[in-house]
C-alpha cells in the first residue's frame, strides 16, 4: 500500500471510530436517564398513589387528584383540537392544495410545531386568565390544545396525502359531492393515520409543564372544578422536585416515571397504528 | 377468509362495508358549509399566531413605553427599584443555546451518518426508535436528571478539574471561573444539548436519506471510503438541508424551558464566567411569572415572551425555508 491509500484508510478508521463513539456517548446518556428515571420512580411506586391525594410536607400521600386533573386537561384539550387540527388539515390537503392560502398555513403550522410551548402559557394567560382574572382549568386546556393542533394538522395532511386520487375520482364518478367524497373516502382510507395524530398530540401535550404554569396552576386539593386552578401531574412534579422535602421528591419521581410511561404506551400504540396504516397502501 | 386477505384493505374498508349515510350528507348546504368549517379551521391556525403576536404585544405594551428600545440593551433587572432590562436574559439565551449547539451538531451529524451508512442492517431501526425515545421524554424529566444527578456529578469531575486547570491561564480562568456547584450556564447548555440532540439527528437522518443512491454508489465505485463518501458528497448534496436541522434545534433550544428553570440557577446578572449561575429567557418568565406583584414587573416579563416569540420566529422561518426547499 503506498503512503496516500494508508492516510486515506487511516482516515475512515479514525471518523468510523468517532462516529460510534458519538452513538455510544448518546446511548449511554440515554441509559443514564431512564435508568435514574426507573430506579427513582419505581422506588416510590405504591398502589396508594391511585388513591391519595398529594399530602403536606412530610406526611405520605399519593398523586389522585393530579392524575384526575391531568386527564381532564388533556381530554378537554384535545376535545377541542382534534375537530379543528383535522378540519385545518383536511383544508391543505383536499381543498387547498397547491394555493398560496394553503402553503401559508402549512408554513405557520410547521412553524407553529416547533415554538417554545412557554409561549402558549403567556398567550392564554393575556386572552383567558388576565381577563377573567384567575387562573383555570379551562385556561389550562386551551394552551395545551394550541400545543395539539399543529401536530393534529400535520398528521392529518401527511396521512390524507397517502389516499390514492383513483378512490376519491372512483367516488365523484358515482356523482358523490365533494364533502361526500371527504367525508366517506379519504378519512375512512386515512382514519388509522389520522387516530395516529390525535395519540401523537396526546403524547406531545401530556408532559407539557410550562404552558401550564400561567394558566392552570396547581391544586394541593381534590379538584374537578374546571374554572379554577386546578392540580395536574407536571406542575406539581415541577414543585415538589423544586423542595426539600424528600417525601415530595420521591412524589415527583413517581410522577415523573407515569407521565413518561403513558407516552411510551402513547408513541408504541401510534407506531403499531402507523404500521398497520402503512400497510394498506 | 383468505380470498378477501389478498384484496387491498383500503379498498375494503371503504368499498366493503358500505353504509348509506345520512341523507343531508349529500345536500348543497351541508357541502358548503363543510368547506368553509375547513377553510375556517385552517384560518385559526393563523389567527393562533397573528394571536401569539397582538396578544403578547398588548401586554408588552407598558413595559416598552416606559423603557423603549433600552430594555433590550439594559443589564438591570431588579422588581424592587422596578428597573427592567433583558440583557441578562438575553445573553443567558444566547450562552445556553450556543453551548447546545456546538456539542449537540456534531453528536447529531455523527448519529444520523451511522444510522444511515455504517451502522448494519438489522441495528437500524431500534436505532432510530431509542433516538426518538430520547426526543420524546418530557423536558421536566431532563430537568430533574440534571438536577439531581448530572450536576453534582458535572460539578465533582469535570467542574472542579477544569476551573482548577486553567487557575492561571489568562482569558480562560475568567471563563471556568466560579465554585463548581453544578447548576449555571454551561450545565443547562449541555442538558439542553442531550434535549435538541435527537431533534437534530432525525431531521438530519431524514436530510441523508434523500441523497440519490446513484451519487454514493458512485462514489464507491472509484474507491471512495465511507468517510469520503460522507465528505465529498453526502454533506455537499445536503447541505441546506442539514443548516435547517440545526435552525431546527436552535429554535428549541432557545425557548426550552423547565429543564434549564431547574439548573441555570436563576441568577439575573452577566458574567464572563460559563460556570456561574444565570437566566435565560423563558427560564426567568417561569420562574418570576406567579410572584409579579407589580403592573410594570409582570409587562416586562411579557415583553421577554415577545422577544422570545420574535427570535424563535425568524430561526424557525429559516429552518422551514432550508427544509422545504429540499422536500419539493
Amino acid at each position: 500500500m503506498n503512503a496516500v491509500v494508508r492516510r486515506r484508510h487511516f482516515a475512515n478508521l479514525v471518523s468510523r471510530t468517532l462516529i460510534l463513539a458519538a452513538t455510544l456517548l448518546v446511548l449511554a446518556f440515554l441509559v443514564w436517564i431512564c435508568g435514574v428515571l426507573l430506579y427513582e420512580g419505581f422506588s416510590a411506586f405504591k398502589p396508594t398513589l391511585f388513591t391519595e391525594m398529594t399530602p403536606p410536607p412530610g406526611e405520605s400521600g399519593g398523586l389522585a387528584n393530579a392524575i384526575v386533573g391531568s386527564l381532564m386537561l388533556v381530554g378537554v384539550a384535545m376535545f377541542v383540537a382534534t375537530p379543528i387540527g383535522l378540519l385545518a388539515g383536511t383544508y391543505l390537503n383536499e381543498y387547498g392544495k397547491g394555493t398560496w392560502l394553503a402553503s401559508v398555513v402549512r408554513f405557520v403550522n410547521d412553524v407553529l410545531l416547533a415554538k417554545p410551548s412557554i409561549l402558549a402559557g403567556l398567550f392564554v394567560y393575556e386572552i383567558i386568565v388576565a381577563p377573567m382574572g384567575s387562573f383555570s382549568g379551562w385556561a389550562g386546556s386551551a394552551a395545551l390544545a394550541i400545543i395539539a393542533i399543529p401536530v393534529v394538522v400535520r398528521t392529518t395532511e401527511d396521512m390524507m396525502n397517502l389516499v390514492p386520487n383513483s378512490m376519491r375520482e372512483a367516488a365523484y364518478a358515482l356523482g358523490a359531492s365533494r364533502s361526500r367524497v371527504i367525508l366517506s373516502v379519504s378519512y375512512r382510507a386515512a382514519r388509522v393515520g389520522i387516530t395516529t395524530g390525535v395519540i401523537l398530540a396526546v403524547a406531545r401535550i401530556s408532559g407539557e409543564t410550562a404552558p401550564l404554569l400561567f394558566t392552570s396552576l396547581n391544586n394541593q386539593f381534590w379538584s374537578t372544578d374546571m374554572s379554577h386552578s386546578i392540580a395536574n401531574l407536571p406542575v406539581m412534579i415541577f414543585q415538589f422536585a423544586m423542595n426539600p422535602y424528600p417525601d415530595w421528591q420521591a412524589l415527583a419521581w413517581a410522577g415523573a416515571l407515569l407521565i413518561t410511561l403513558t407516552i411510551l404506551a402513547l408513541s408504541i400504540i401510534s407506531r403499531v397504528f402507523l404500521r398497520s396504516a402503512n400497510s394498506q397502501h | 377468509m383468505t380470498l378477501v386477505n389478498n384484496r387491498t384493505k383500503a379498498h375494503d374498508e371503504t368499498a366493503g362495508e358500505f353504509q348509506r349515510p345520512p341523507r343531508f350528507l349529500n345536500g348543497e348546504a351541508f357541502n358548503k358549509t363543510f368547506k368553509w368549517l375547513s377553510i375556517g379551521a385552517a384560518l385559526f391556525v393563523l389567527m393562533i399566531l397573528g394571536g401569539f403576536f397582538v396578544s403578547l404585544t398588548i401586554g408588552a405594551w407598558p413595559a416598552l413605553k416606559q423603557f423603549g428600545f433600552g430594555f433590550i440593551w439594559s443589564s438591570d433587572w431588579n422588581p424592587v427599584t422596578e428597573k427592567f432590562g433583558a440583557l441578562p436574559a438575553i445573553a443567558g439565551t444566547l450562552i445556553t443555546s450556543g453551548i447546545a449547539i456546538l456539542l449537540a451538531v456534531p453528536l447529531a451529524f455523527a448519529i444520523a451518518v451511522y444510522i444511515t451508512q455504517l451502522a448494519p442492517k438489522w441495528l437500524r431501526h431500534p436505532l432510530g426508535i431509542a433516538i426518538e425515545l430520547l426526543a420524546a421524554i418530557p423536558s421536566i424529566i431532563y430537568g430533574m436528571w440534571g438536577l439531581f444527578f448530572f450536576a453534582p456529578m458535572f460539578a465533582d469531575y469535570v467542574q472542579g478539574p477544569i476551573i482548577n486547570l486553567f487557575e492561571n491561564v489568562p482569558v480562560l480562568s475568567t471563563i471556568f471561573e466560579g465554585p463548581a456547584i453544578g447548576i449555571g450556564m454551561a450545565t443547562a447548555g449541555i442538558v439542553l444539548a442531550v434535549m435538541i440532540l435527537p431533534f437534530i439527528a432525525s431531521v438530519m437522518r431524514d436530510v441523508i436519506d434523500t441523497v440519490p443512491k446513484r451519487l454514493k454508489e458512485s462514489g464507491f465505485a472509484i474507491g471512495a471510503t465511507d468517510w469520503e463518501v460522507t465528505k465529498a458528497i453526502i454533506i455537499p448534496h445536503c447541505r441546506t438541508g442539514l443548516a435547517g436541522s440545526i435552525f431546527l434545534g436552535l429554535g428549541r433550544a432557545l425557548g426550552e424551558t423547565m429543564a434549564v428553570t431547574f439548573i441555570i440557577g436563576n441568577a439575573n446578572r452577566i458574567t464572563a464566567s460559563i460556570f456561574a449561575p444565570g437566566n435565560t429567557i423563558a427560564s426567568t418568565i417561569a420562574n418570576e411569572f406567579q410572584e409579579a406583584y407589580t403592573e410594570i414587573h409582570s409587562s416586562s416579563l411579557i415583553a421577554l415572551g415577545l422577544l422570545l416569540f420574535i427570535i424563535t420566529f425568524i430561526v424557525l422561518a429559516i429552518a422551514r425555508m432550508m427544509l422545504n426547499r429540499i422536500s419539493t
